[in-house]
């Protein structure tokens, strides 16, 4: 077992995806949220989108730790890195996010030290070998990350590294979700649930999605066999008249989660009593903060930031999309003013945002007509 | 902004304040500074400026010029090393053209410090790689600059070369119904760089595939040449960069099949791992070409008859739609566009 | 949102769960166990894999059985077709008679 060939068979795929045809009923209208941007880039990757019956609807959610990110934080991790002596590291998704006066790779080519680092603990160890220099690392990302943030915290703090500090900007999915849930122009059906943020917080979480909003939701791993299987759940579910928690991911997703990372977290964060993020504007209880006692690895504690607020250009429709009310390309600016290259817009920005998604692999297909399928 | 002098200012577009590493990754920001700077300013109208070498007619006989510079961090890497890449590099485009390299004259910009014993390991190289090539290094020229001026050393080669009979290449001549052969694995090469740089600690089985692909070009032109349409050596920002460029320039759509493209275990590996796409990952070894259906399949033949072209497969074909796309089908009936690379790729966790 | 690949553990040390090693496809990284110390990850294992710690062990069983019940919906599809005498080699993606609705 390989644990990734198996659930990329075609026949299998095939198969799954026949079974979807088959449950799906053709007087209705799916609209089905997968609400991590890993499944967005899966969906667009393999092209599964052209498997589904057109009366199936997937909905991009907000599960996108880069496009949620308001600029206004960006702005402040960069200022804070332009001090003398200062490395600014991050992940490589964050490189090409654009915060007001330009990327961090734009502030690279001005001279900033800037360093992609792949993992939290890559980051401090950079700052034990530049012991002249101050590493600051821009930590985003939902669940599934911030333990790892935690966990290079505790040993930063247990090694007495003075040279090291997180500009933390960890949030919470479960807050996002619920706010998506609360706009009075959602309508949706039911939700794939994120696969990964799930082996850290478990299913439980979810389970006021299916019993307070009757909705059905299936946590899902990522390839495409995976994908089509939470569909077909999801879809017996809605023939059924049920809503549950289903765990299509059984293979890496305890039920209850991972308990070393959920504790390390509660360790080391606490909850911000709000946040800002981009398109969905501010959502209480919905992001992390390091607690007082790591207060000098702290980046927001030990330096001064100058809290920058940037308000997102009023034309664009960021909000809208993330809520699954508007498509990308129904945005006023998708695919003129606001393209991967030059993006506007917050969904645009990452490439699993689901502007850049569709703008990448679907708007050219979509214009093209008639496509000419090879033997 | 319309100038009144007798000459005609000529139209820069390009706009960005400065340059930017994407500029040099040699995807969309690249042809952005070639065609909104470079071009204008410099090109002479009567040549299409864009192709891998220049075609110029000196005395009756018809030459193909290329340049090229060489940049790598770290000099040395599994598999090869800048001197062996300056001297494939141009070999390759020379090739890519329809051209036998002849000569190579090389330019060294070597940074103030640099140890002797590294220059001349890389100049062995470039002799080395010439030679097994049959290039002459014919000329160069040595700067150095201070230190911290430079990256221990940098190496431009321009290259000479002759077209070969029969062998006529022109993305216009593109046609739908035309196949599109890669001569082996892709990714290779910008894997094992990435790999070497030891930033992600990564570790693997992979030599870069630089070397010359001039005998398989040979070949084909000899079991193929008048069905031989364009040819491209897919270098910095991949497979995915060669193909949209042919797609834009010959206005047809090309798709490929998934399954058909050969990617190796390691570079697979690794691309899962940093969530890249093996088609934005840097080749030094391998050419694409499209053939005319009728002759596809002794294209094939032949090229998989060259040592080292045992792997070549046909992996796609152009059609009309997406006009100046790269359709990519999936195995399980799906399909998606497949961009040119903004910048270089750069690992993601999301 | 977040990418996380599975990863056959090749190296662990009990006494320091931040160096394990892992392996994708003959690719190795160094990994960070400590997120599964209860588990007691060893060498062999297969584990998921997110900004170079492991967040899971993956279970060999419920995958097996995952695979086995997608292989039911092809084969049950299969029996559906014999049925309805379809015979079982389409792959045109097309069409599928309207399901029996319960």
């Amino acid at each position: 077992m390989k644990y990734v060939d198996e659930f990329r068979d075609p026949e299998t795929i095939e198969a799954a995806a026949r079974e979807i045809r088959r449950l799906a009923d053709p007087s209705r209208h799916y609209r089905i949220m997968e609400v991590c941007g890993g499944h967005t880039h899966a969906i667009y990757r393999f092209g599964l989108q052209d498997l589904l019956p057109e009366n199936l609807e997937l909905i991009h959610g907000p599960g996108c730790p880069v496009c949620v990110l308001p600029m206004g934080r960006i702005d402040d991790g960069l200022e804070l890195a332009r001090q003398p002596g200062m490395i600014f590291a991050a992940f490589g998704d964050m490189m090409r996010v654009p915060g007001t006066r330009g990327t961090p790779l734009e502030h690279q080519a001005r001279g900033m030290d800037v360093r992609i680092v792949y993992s939290p603990a890559d980051a401090l160890e950079i700052a034990r070998k530049n012991p002249d220099k101050h590493v600051l690392f821009f930590a985003i990302g939902f669940e599934t990350t911030a333990p790892s943030t935690a966990l290079t915290l505790k040993r930063a703090r247990a090694e007495n590294v003075p040279n090291f500090s997180v500009f933390c900007n960890h949030v919470t999915i479960i807050p996002a979700i619920r706010a998506i849930l609360d706009s009075p122009d959602m309508r949706l059906d039911a939700f794939i649930g994120p696969g990964h943020v799930s082996t850290v917080i478990g299913c439980r979480p979810y389970e006021w999605i299916a019993e307070n909003e009757g909705k059905p939701i299936a946590v899902s791993g990522f390839e495409p066999a995976d994908i089509l299987q939470s569909i077909v759940m999801l879809l017996g579910q809605l023939e059924r008249g049920e809503s549950k928690v289903e765990n299509q991911y059984r293979r890496v997703v305890p039920r209850e989660g991972n308990r070393a990372a959920l504790q390390v977290m509660a360790e080391v964060f606490e909850l911000r009593p709000y946040f800002e993020w981009r398109g969905l504007g501010f959502i209480s209880q919905s992001a992390l903060r390091i607690r007082g006692e790591y207060a000098r690895w702290d980046a927001e504690k030990r330096f001064d930031v100058p809290g920058v607020r940037v308000t997102d250009p009023r034309a664009a429709q960021c909000g809208e999309v993330l809520k699954g009310v508007l498509r990308p390309a129904q945005c006023k600016l998708f695919g003129k003013e606001c393209t991967p290259e030059q993006p506007v817009g917050a969904l645009m920005v990452s490439a699993e945002g689901s502007c850049a998604a569709y703008y990448n692999y679907e708007h050219r297909k979509r214009a093209a007509r008639n496509l000419v399928s090879l033997r | 902004m319309s100038g009144t002098a007798a000459e005609t200012p000529p139209a820069v577009r390009f706009r960005e304040a400065r340059i930017e590493m994407a500029h040099g990754a040699g995807g969309k920001a690249t042809r952005r500074l070639v065609e909104g700077l470079f071009v204008p300013l410099l090109s002479d109208a009567s040549a299409p400026p864009l192709g891998d070498a220049a075609s110029l007619e000196l005395d009756g006989a018809r030459l193909a010029v290329t340049t090229d510079g060489f940049v790598v961090t770290p000099l040395r890497f599994a598999g090869g090393s800048i001197g062996e890449l300056a001297i494939h590099g141009t070999v390759n485009d020379l090739a890519v053209a329809g051209a036998r390299p002849e000569v190579i004259v090389a330019g060294w910009v070597l940074e103030a410090g640099l140890e002797t014993e590294v220059l001349e390991a890389e100049v062995r190289a470039m002799g080395r790689a010439a030679r097994q090539a049959g290039v002459r290094v014919v000329g160069g020229d040595t700067k150095v600059v201070d230190h911290g001026k430079a990256d221990r050393m940098y190496v431009t080669t321009t290259g000479i070369g002759r077209f070969l009979p029969g062998l006529e290449t022109d993305p216009h001549s593109v046609r739908p119904g035309d196949r599109i052969i890669l001569s082996g694995p892709i990714g290779d090469h910008g894997i094992t760089i990435l790999l070497a740089r030891g930033e992600l600690d990564l570790e693997a089985d992979l030599r870069s595939d630089t070397r010359s692909v001039f005998p398989m070009v040979e070949a084909l032109a000899q079991a193929a040449g008048p069905a031989v349409r364009w040819m491209r050596d897919p270098t910095r920002g991949g497979l995915a960069t060669a193909l949209n460029e042919l797609a834009r320039d010959c206005r047809q759509g090309i798709q490929l099949q998934e399954q058909e493209i050969p990617v190796r275990d390691a570079v697979r590996g690794s691309c899962e791992l940093l969530g890249l796409d093996p088609l934005h990952i840097a080749n030094e070894g391998q050419f694409v070409a499209v053939v005319a259906a009728s002759g596809a399949a002794a294209a094939l033949e032949a090229i998989r008859g060259v040592p080292g072209g045992e792997e070549a497969r046909l992996i796609g074909e152009v059609c009309p739609e997406p006009a100046g796309s790269v359709l990519v089908t999936t195995p399980y009936g799906g399909s998606r566009i497949v961009d040119m690379l903004v910048g270089d790729p750069l690992p993601r966790i999301c | 949102m977040c990418l996380a690949i599975p990863a056959k553990i090749v190296e662990s040390n009990p006494e320091n769960p931040a160096s394990g090693l892992v392996e994708v496809l003959g690719v190795r990284r160094k990994v960070d166990l400590s997120l599964l110390t209860e588990e007691n990850p060893s060498p062999g294992d297969w584990v998921l894999i997110h900004v170079g710690f492991a967040m899971s062990k993956i279970s060999e069983q419920d995958a097996a059985e995952q695979l086995r019940i997608l292989r039911l919906l092809g084969e049950a599809e299969a029996a559906l077709e014999e049925v309805r005498g379809y015979g079982s080699s389409t792959s045109d993606g097309g069409e599928q008679a309207s399901k029996p609705r319960k």
